[in-house]
């Protein structure tokens, strides 16, 4: 069980942080400013051809 | 000399699959090993006939490298409709054999056989093919490159998942199983999906990387997701130690509560990333396409894939409310699946939104309508799941035919109608066709399956209720009120109104059937198109 208990303490500490760190950096991330004009490309891919 | 590899490839498989039923241990490996060996022999003679002599040098077509590999997403539209008509069937035919029990024939086509039969013919036979065909046509196109690992690659995965399929069905009917919900077919079939999901990953994730637009698509974020989550799923559900290299019987490696958990950690996410990020690829494709503008907000788009990815991978642990499993992961289950509204509303209204200042095609073009309800079912079914997942629900609605409700509005309402959207978006483009057959069957196939769906969802929900109330019906001395015979009598009329609810979905695919094929073979039928001005109108003077 120490296997278990090593990896449930590293699941509900640091994994935790890194987990909600990299999320919220994501979303952040997708929200700065001048993040706008390159999601319009983006989503203008599909129309591009055909 | 073409096809030398397969041809090859396939003669020694139908040996292999020969010596596994001449030295098999138990008599239903031997009858799966047959199964095998006809099924590869057969395919073996087709590729024979479709041999090419030409001298050396001259053999292959040139090959286009400017264009995409559509022939493999062809066929995959011609799968998608095949597997889906035959899914639908055998849910009515599960439907009517429990309002019926006297439509079991056993061993073979008795209700414990037939039930894993349909759950893996739509899930993984329609819905598989359809995330297939669709992956393969949106990566090549949002990347502007062909698909990666050449045709043979293509071929390979597509043929590979076929040969699954029929391998997981001729099983169960034989009454081979390993009784996992929604993993059910044997050591032996789970290696050689591996096989074939690696394949798929690499032709996948291939094309991506050699891609030449810059930024990669969403859709294709969504359909990666899939492939990579499944490929884990599949692999960590059915880790097991066969009792025997040539028999069918297996154990998994976990026991008690811990493969309980495991079990549902994969059905969950079977749902969460087979039914769900696979089928938003299809909706971040086919709806902008279909309705000419682009995704309504494509920075949420990124957040609710991210949030989906956070999140759905917790929610298993609902499943195993009130059992074993610690308090905390049923707590952890619940509160993760609702937080789960948050990226299943904003991609709902995301999709919704990018019809937003063309409103009107949802009057005059019925796959945009097709599209429309899908996402609305999207919206719908995981509004409905995640309040179920609260324990105190839960303890109403677990094991009765709400849940089955439930997984139907999700399963025929958002997975079966975009999947219907996109194979009608799909087959006039791939066969260079004008337009559909004809518009009109889209439109009673629009109105048949969502008829069908209320009326399936609606007996559900009563029933399910009815049912889980009779369930805890205590009378003043502390006794239960109904014995469970009395409960499973009291559910004949909703049973029977089921299967007409499953009629009618069926009927809608059959004139889906129909009008692809037309549309296939060439023929247009003369009708008046929706929303276009009739040539007799003239302009007031």
């Amino acid at each position: 069980m120490e296997v278990y208990t090593a990896m449930r303490h590293f699941a509900d500490s640091w994994g935790l942080l890194a987990m909600a760190l990299f999320f919220v950096g994501s979303v952040l991330f997708v929200l700065r400013p001048g993040a706008k004009r390159s999601a319009q490309e983006a989503a203008s891919i599909p129309l591009k051809e055909d | 000399m073409n096809n030398t590899i397969p041809v090859v490839a396939l003669t020694l498989g139908a040996f292999v699959a020969l010596l596994g039923a001449g030295f098999a241990n138990d008599s239903l490996f031997a009858a799966h090993m047959w199964v095998l060996f006809f099924t590869l022999t057969a395919f073996t003679i087709i590729l024979l006939r479709r041999v090419n002599f030409a001298p050396a040098g001259k053999v292959t077509k040139p090959v286009d490298r400017s264009g995409y590999f559509d022939e493999v997403v062809k066929y995959g539209a011609i799968a998608t409709t095949f597997w889906g008509v035959v899914g639908f069937l055998v849910g009515v035919v599960v439907a009517l054999q429990l309002a019926f029990p006297d439509l079991n024939f056993g061993p073979w086509f008795n209700f414990g056989r037939m039930r894993p039969l349909h759950t893996s013919a739509v899930i993984f036979a329609f819905g598989g093919n359809a995330l297939l065909c669709t992956s393969f046509y949106v990566v090549q196109r949002t990347s502007r490159a062909r698909l990666f690992g050449g045709d043979g690659l293509g071929w390979f995965v597509f043929w590979g998942y076929q040969l699954f399929i029929v391998m997981a069905a001729t099983g169960y009917l034989l009454g081979i199983t390993q009784g996992r919900e929604y993993a059910e077919p044997e050591w032996y079939v789970d290696l050689w999906l591996t096989v074939v999901w690696v394949a798929y990953l690499i032709a996948f994730l291939g094309t991506i990387l050699m891609r030449k637009e810059p930024h990669i698509y969403v859709a294709n974020w969504f359909y990666l997701a899939f492939i990579v989550t499944i490929a884990l799923l599949h692999v960590v559900n059915n880790l097991a130690i066969p009792v025997s290299f040539l028999g069918v019987k297996s154990y998994s490696v976990f026991s008690g509560v811990q493969d309980a958990l495991t079990q549902w950690w994969y059905g969950h996410n079977a749902v969460g990333f087979f039914l769900t990020a696979g089928f938003l690829g299809m909706m971040y494709y086919f709806v902008p396409k279909q309705a000419g503008r682009p995704v309504y907000s494509y920075r949420l788009s990124i957040i609710h894939f991210w949030a989906l990815i956070f999140m759905y991978i917790w929610a298993g642990p609902h499943h195993l409310h009130y059992t074993a499993l610690p308090d905390w992961a049923q707590t952890l289950g619940m509160v993760f699946s609702i937080m789960l509204w948050m990226p299943s509303w904003g991609g709902m209204i995301n999709g919704l939104m990018t019809l937003s200042g063309a409103w009107d095609k949802i009057r005059t073009d019925p796959i945009i309508r097709m599209m429309v309800i899908a996402i609305a079912f999207y919206g719908m079914s995981t509004f409905e799941g995640p309040m179920m997942s609260i324990k105190a629900v839960n303890s109403l609605s677990h094991y009765t035919e709400w849940t089955i409700g439930h997984v139907h509005s999700g399963a025929l309402g958002w997975v079966g109608m975009i999947s219907f959207g996109a194979v009608y978006f799909l087959v006039p483009k791939l066969w260079n066709r004008n337009r559909l057959y004809s518009l009109a069957m889209v439109n009673w196939h629009f109105w048949l399956a969502t008829l069908g769906i209320v009326v399936y969802a609606a007996v559900m929900w009563v029933a399910g209720v009815q049912q889980g109330l009779m369930w805890r019906e205590y009378d003043n001395q502390g006794f239960l009120v109904y014995s469970f015979a009395e409960t499973v009598a009291a559910m004949f009329p909703y049973y029977v109104l089921r299967a007409v609810g499953g009629l009618m979905y069926l009927a809608g695919s059959l004139i889906m059937a129909f009008n692809i094929t037309m549309t296939i073979l060439g023929y247009e039928r003369r009708e008046n198109v929706p929303g276009a001005i009739p040539a007799a109108l003239q302009p007031a003077e």
